[in-house]
């Protein structure tokens, strides 16, 4: 049997390099042995992208994108389909949790510098696999098209209108239509579930792939390929990841599917927060609600898109409320250029950055909180101050981050 | 390191604390219990006799009210159905959506998910909260929804308010006063009310307590599975160091 198998193996292996792929990636892939406690949100996220690609694919056979059927379609999802709740509470719930894991992941990176060199591409590549994952929640967003999901979307899509010149072309461009309306909810329907989902999903593989090249980050940030066994090669402080990291991370699903399934069949709407209770009122294109609010993981970013009150330089508020909005997402991507301390790590690093680290929290969410709220003149002063101190984190760090007092690194990674 | 866990599980939970609090009229906790079969049956009888005839439940189908107790189609088509529809039909109303816009100005709302977008405190209040008033079309005004199209239906029942503003303190306080009593008492309305409400609430969401009941199943299992899995770990890593 076992000669048997070996054959069989071989013969794959000499047209598919499938032993060697294993080896690579698990078996023989090693991976610190002091991971802690965040870095189990990498392979949360993976699980969370399998589940949506999975009950997505569900939720399309009946589903009908079209704006006079979308709502009602959900409904019979929700009633009529076996199961259908169940399959779209996964996916409701799902898009949201992506959100808190790869909020936790991208801390985690935070903490313990793991976007810096050589990991540098890695970050930037898991910052498109971010855009990419805020594109697919803004088009899934719509498809139901509730109240919220028609004048969330209206309000996203008028910011292109801010845009001088072009602004009002593209706008009309990108909705097929000079207002929101049946053709913008097919071709969002079209990028939610064919374009982003296969970016998304080309975009996961390439970060794993680069990461497997210049290996995990751990939460003392340093090298373990810098201490290798001198007969095997092996890190003297790395273990494969298979079986180590398999088993553990299977201890690490099961508490994370507590939590979500807690969700899904306990509290599916969370409180308004991941199904918003005005989004189960129809789209009314001549009714604005009174208030506005996108699903909390844009709220941050939203909050930043009103703090801008003031045209400035000519340039209009509204335009400069977008810049600051995209900016507030896009500044992650300089993370890695704008580190100068001597260490990676949070453990070794100053009093100052971890200050700094714990404004930037408090910051965003503060301003999470403020873009779920109607604006008042002390809400917009609030996300103005907010807004500054969230920018600060970043452009203050090449010089906070060189004269802080840090401590020194260890030799071997510490428990 | 715990410390920041803290921290950060505070700051996840602090936005709910304020979530709760809405202005405008303070709301009255409606007395749910989708588990009352009788609870839900009673309104389901007032939904199809007085609020059907104006407002959908259309994403509803007559024969889903086994779950409440009617497992039998004859049953459902002798208590709900008062057409000629089938017990598999969806419960759509008799008023087209033009006809409504003529009468009401605006299209009554379709009521098969008004539970989970106003909530069952608002609704329980709102359906208590109309008064006389002259200066409206309808002749009606309503404490919770000021200036709703819709007239007090169940009017009969409850007999009719009138509102009475005091001022205290510098401040407006609007209250409602029953002038002419209706075939109910208070009491006997607010329960009439609460019945309906109640299966406003199951007809919102029908399958939430069948969701609850495999959630507890499935709560089990993960954390048997917790611990097996835990297990499972501990043993593989014994030998790290």
């Amino acid at each position: 049997m076992s000669k048997q198998k070996n054959s069989f193996l071989e013969w794959i292996d000499k047209r598919f390099p499938m032993t060697v792929t294993w080896r690579e990636h698990l078996s023989e892939y090693y991976a610190p042995k002091n991971f802690n406690f965040w870095y189990f949100f990498g392979s949360l996220a993976l699980l969370v992208l399998v589940n949506q690609l999975i009950t997505g694919i569900f939720l399309t056979m009946s589903y009908k994108p079209d704006a006079s059927l979308a709502f009602a379609s959900v409904e019979y999802i929700m009633r009529d389909v076996d199961y259908g709740w169940l399959i779209r509470y996964m996916h409701s719930t799902g898009a949201s949790m992506f959100f808190v894991v790869v909020y936790l992941h991208m801390f985690r990176g935070m903490m313990y510098g793991s976007y810096r060199k050589p990991r540098e591409l890695l970050w930037l590549i898991g910052m498109a696999i971010f855009f990419v994952l805020m594109s697919l929640a803004f088009t899934g967003y719509i498809l139901p098209w509730g109240q919220m999901s028609y004048w969330g979307a209206q309000v996203i899509v008028s910011m292109f209108e801010a845009i001088p010149f072009i602004g009002e072309t593209l706008h009309n461009w990108i909705l097929g239509d000079f207002m929101l309306s049946d053709a913008a909810l097919n071709r969002f329907f079209a990028y939610h579930v064919v374009t982003l989902p296969v970016l998304i999903v080309v975009l996961v593989f390439v970060h794993i792939i680069a990461l497997h090249e210049v290996g995990s980050n751990n939460p003392d940030g340093i090298e373990i390929k810098e201490n290798k066994n001198p007969e095997s090669k092996i890190p003297v402080d790395g273990i494969p990841f298979h079986p180590y990291y398999t088993v553990k991370d299977i201890f690490g699903v099961v508490g994370f599917l507590i939590v979500f399934c807690g969700i899904i069949f306990f509290a599916p709407e969370m409180g308004g927060y991941f199904l918003e209770y005005n989004n189960f009122i129809p789209a009314n294109t001549l009714q604005t609600p009174d208030h506005i609010a996108p699903v909390w993981y844009f709220t941050p970013y939203y909050s930043m898109l009103r703090a801008v009150t003031v045209n400035f330089l000519w340039i209009d508020a509204k335009l400069w409320g977008v810049f600051l909005m995209v900016a507030g997402v896009a500044v992650f991507c300089f993370l890695p250029w704008l580190d100068r301390s001597p260490v990676k790590s949070i453990r070794y690093k100053g009093p100052i950055f971890k200050f700094a680290l714990a404004m930037f929290v408090i910051s965003f969410f503060v301003l999470g909180w403020l873009g779920t709220q109607s604006p008042t003149p002390l809400y917009t002063l609030l996300a103005q101050i907010f807004s500054v101190i969230y920018f600060a984190f970043f452009i203050l760090m090449p010089w906070y981050s060189k004269i802080d007092k840090t401590k020194p690194e260890p030799k071997r990674v510490t428990k | 390191m715990n410390k920041i866990k803290i921290f950060l599980l505070v700051l996840c939970f602090a936005p709910m604390a304020l979530y709760a609090a809405e202005p405008g009229m303070p709301l009255d906790k409606a007395p749910i219990d989708t588990s009352d079969n009788e609870s839900l049956q009673r309104g389901a009888q007032a939904f199809v006799n007085y609020c059907l005839t104006c407002h959908g439940a259309s994403f509803m189908r007559y024969n889903r009210h086994r779950d409440i107790g009617w497992d039998n189609e004859a049953v459902v088509l002798d208590k709900l159905v008062m057409t000629d529809q089938k017990a598999g039909d969806l419960m759509v109303s008799a008023m087209r959506k033009n006809e409504g816009e003529e009468w009401f100005g605006v299209a009554p709302p379709d009521l098969s998910v008004i539970a989970r977008s106003r909530g069952a405190d608002w609704l329980y209040t709102y359906l208590r909260a109309f008064y006389r008033d002259d200066t409206t079309v309808p002749g009606w005004n309503n404490l919770v929804f000021d200036r709703a199209a819709m007239p007090h239906v169940l009017y009969e029942f409850q007999g009719e308010q009138r509102l009475v503003v005091k001022n205290v303190d510098g401040k407006e306080v609007k209250s409602l006063d029953l002038v002419k009593p209706g075939s109910l008492t208070v009491s006997e309305y607010d329960r009439y009310v609460a019945d309906l409400v109640n299966y406003l609430v199951y007809i919102g969401e029908p399958i939430a307590n069948e969701r609850k009941r495999i959630g507890m199943l499935v709560m089990i299992f993960l954390f048997g599975m917790l611990g097996l899995t835990y297990l499972l770990y501990r043993e593989y890593w014994r030998d790290i160091h």
